[in-house]
């Protein structure tokens, strides 16, 4: 009865996947000439690093605003907890390109934070604040908070009541408790949700696309433009077989990492 | 596990939700401004922005093949998600262990290489025609939706009442549809509108699969919004809003929205 979804999965997208990737072997003289053609460059390589310092940026962020507000809701009577994890499912559901081109608006040149600052008077408004780094970086942490906060709540919710009542029954305080048994109890979620943001940050295109434009490209706008752009099909399919390789190493990796790590299971 | 918070964490987590609700607020109210640039707060309060959309004939297409796909992408994954689902569930030590990993592969492959790979070898490879492809994709990509929530509900399902229908002469396919799917039913509704908005918003997969004349509402926002900055783009955000505010209201109605925590 799986036959007809393994049948499409497999036909679908096993199959044209390792297509792209066999095809980066085949393309040059060598299995790996047009990976080192591609690390020759040092434009590519720019791309590259740039995907991994922005994706490891948005990650660290997402991670402490979302472990903070997760535990903050994970504390809140049932109640407004409800309401919380709604206002955090909201976004998480509204379409990546609406949450992107929110920030468009804010940080355009003529986007209301620069009004705001020439109103205040700031020295030096309006900035050019779009087709930057942190740009991207802002755009791309407001589209992953919510995921981070989620995936956390539902690991805090899992915790046994009893095993916090146990640390303070034994005298721990409530810092004690947090430090001691609530984080620890929470890591193998902060990973999980660290590898989601990760490779959601490495493989994204449309924030990229509208809030870092040529300037910022990244993994996915560099694959698109090579692709559709310069018609280097080649240059497409090495991008295509270093995004999937990085993202199944991640998360390949962390899920070995989360399994050691985890208090309940050792 | 309730209790008393700090007051800097209760004032951490206001400003965090001020930062994530501001710029969707921000966004509707860009798309009531009666001003012809994008502005907040909005200078005059119209709704000429909303029927813009539909006077463009580029949005209206657009708009209706995003519906289309959807409705179409959706129908596919459930009809082949439900079974696979099923069999996951109900015949979970005879099958092989790759099996249910194989079915969380689309959420695990990147969706622009997806989107590529596709490109690469059915639509230019095997010469299917461009909605063709576009249709394939958002079925592996909202496959995933179908056989994780579907399964969801499988899980707590006591197979042990299909046994005892069966055993009293009702023919398997029949008590399929009569005893086990009804038990279903939230799951059912819940992934066939978590399946439909996230065939609706995906730019990944269809940025390599739109044609002449044939594109997607949000590659049709990337496009216009290249060239213009008008509230136009602001309206449109606007009605994917309403769309998400339905389909929440449907999953809240149905599995709950605390199941998205899980």
């Amino acid at each position: 009865m799986a036959a007809p979804a393994t049948a499409l999965v497999v036909l679908c997208l096993v199959l044209p996947v390792s297509a792209t990737i066999t095809a980066t072997f085949y393309a040059g003289g060598g299995p790996f000439d047009l990976y080192a053609a591609f690390l020759a460059s040092g434009f590519r390589r720019s791309v590259l690093w740039r995907t991994l310092e922005i994706s490891l940026i948005t990650t660290a962020l997402s991670l402490v605003i979302g472990f903070f507000t997760a535990y903050a809701i994970s504390r809140t009577p049932p109640r407004w907890r409800s309401v919380l994890i709604i206002l955090a499912v909201f976004p998480l559901l509204t379409g990546v390109v609406v949450r992107s081109f929110a920030w468009l608006i804010i940080l355009g040149r003529n986007g209301i934070l620069n009004d705001f600052l020439v109103w205040i008077g700031i020295e030096g408004a309006p900035f050019t604040m779009v087709f930057t780094k942190g740009s991207v970086i802002v755009a791309m942490v407001y589209l992953f908070v919510p995921l981070m906060v989620l995936t956390i709540v539902g690991v805090l919710e899992n915790i046994p009541d009893d095993v916090i009542e146990a640390a303070q029954s034994l005298g721990a305080s409530p810092t004690q408790t947090f430090r001691q048994v609530i984080f620890p109890l929470a890591v193998p979620g902060l990973i999980v949700g660290a590898v989601l943001v990760f490779t959601g940050s490495f493989n994204s295109y449309a924030t990229p696309q509208l809030l870092g434009g040529d300037q910022q490209m990244m993994m996915g706008t560099f694959l698109y433009q090579r692709a559709m752009v310069a018609f280097d099909w080649d240059g497409a399919t090495t991008v295509s077989a270093i995004m999937v390789a990085v993202t199944l190493a991640v998360v390949i990796g962390m899920t070995r990492v989360a399994k050691h790590l985890n208090p309940m299971t050792t | 596990m309730t209790g008393r918070l700090h007051p800097a964490l209760i004032a951490f987590a206001f400003i965090v939700y001020f930062f994530l609700m501001g710029p969707l607020v921000i966004v509707v109210g860009a798309a009531l401004s009666d001003t012809g640039y994008l502005t907040f707060p909005p200078q005059g309060l119209t709704l000429h922005w909303f029927e813009r959309i539909f006077e463009m004939s580029a949005f209206r297409r657009t708009l209706v093949t995003s519906f289309q796909v959807a409705a179409i992408s959706t129908c596919f994954a459930l009809v082949i998600g439900i079974p696979a689902a099923y069999a996951l569930n109900r015949y979970r030590v005879q099958l092989p262990g790759w099996l249910s990993t194989l079915f969380v592969l689309p959420v695990l492959i990147p969706e622009i290489v997806l989107g590529f790979s596709l490109l690469r070898s059915i639509q230019v490879g095997a010469g299917l025609p461009v909605v063709s492809t576009l249709i394939v994709g958002h079925t592996l990509l909202v496959l995933p939706y179908a056989v994780r929530v579907i399964s969801a509900s499988l899980a707590s399902f006591d197979f042990t009442i299909e046994e005892a229908a069966v055993s009293l002469g009702s023919p398997p396919v029949k008590t399929f549809f009569t005893i086990v799917l009804p038990n279903v039913k939230a799951g059912v509704i819940a992934s066939i509108f978590l399946a439909f908005i996230t065939s609706i918003n995906d730019v990944s997969v269809a940025l390599f699969l739109t044609g002449p004349g044939i594109s997607t509402l949000p590659i049709q926002i990337l496009a216009h919004v290249e060239q213009f900055f008008d509230p136009v783009i602001a309206s449109v955000s606007v009605l994917l809003m309403v769309l998400t505010v339905i389909v929440m209201a449907v999953v809240e109605r149905t599995l709950g929205l605390t199941f998205l925590t899980k």
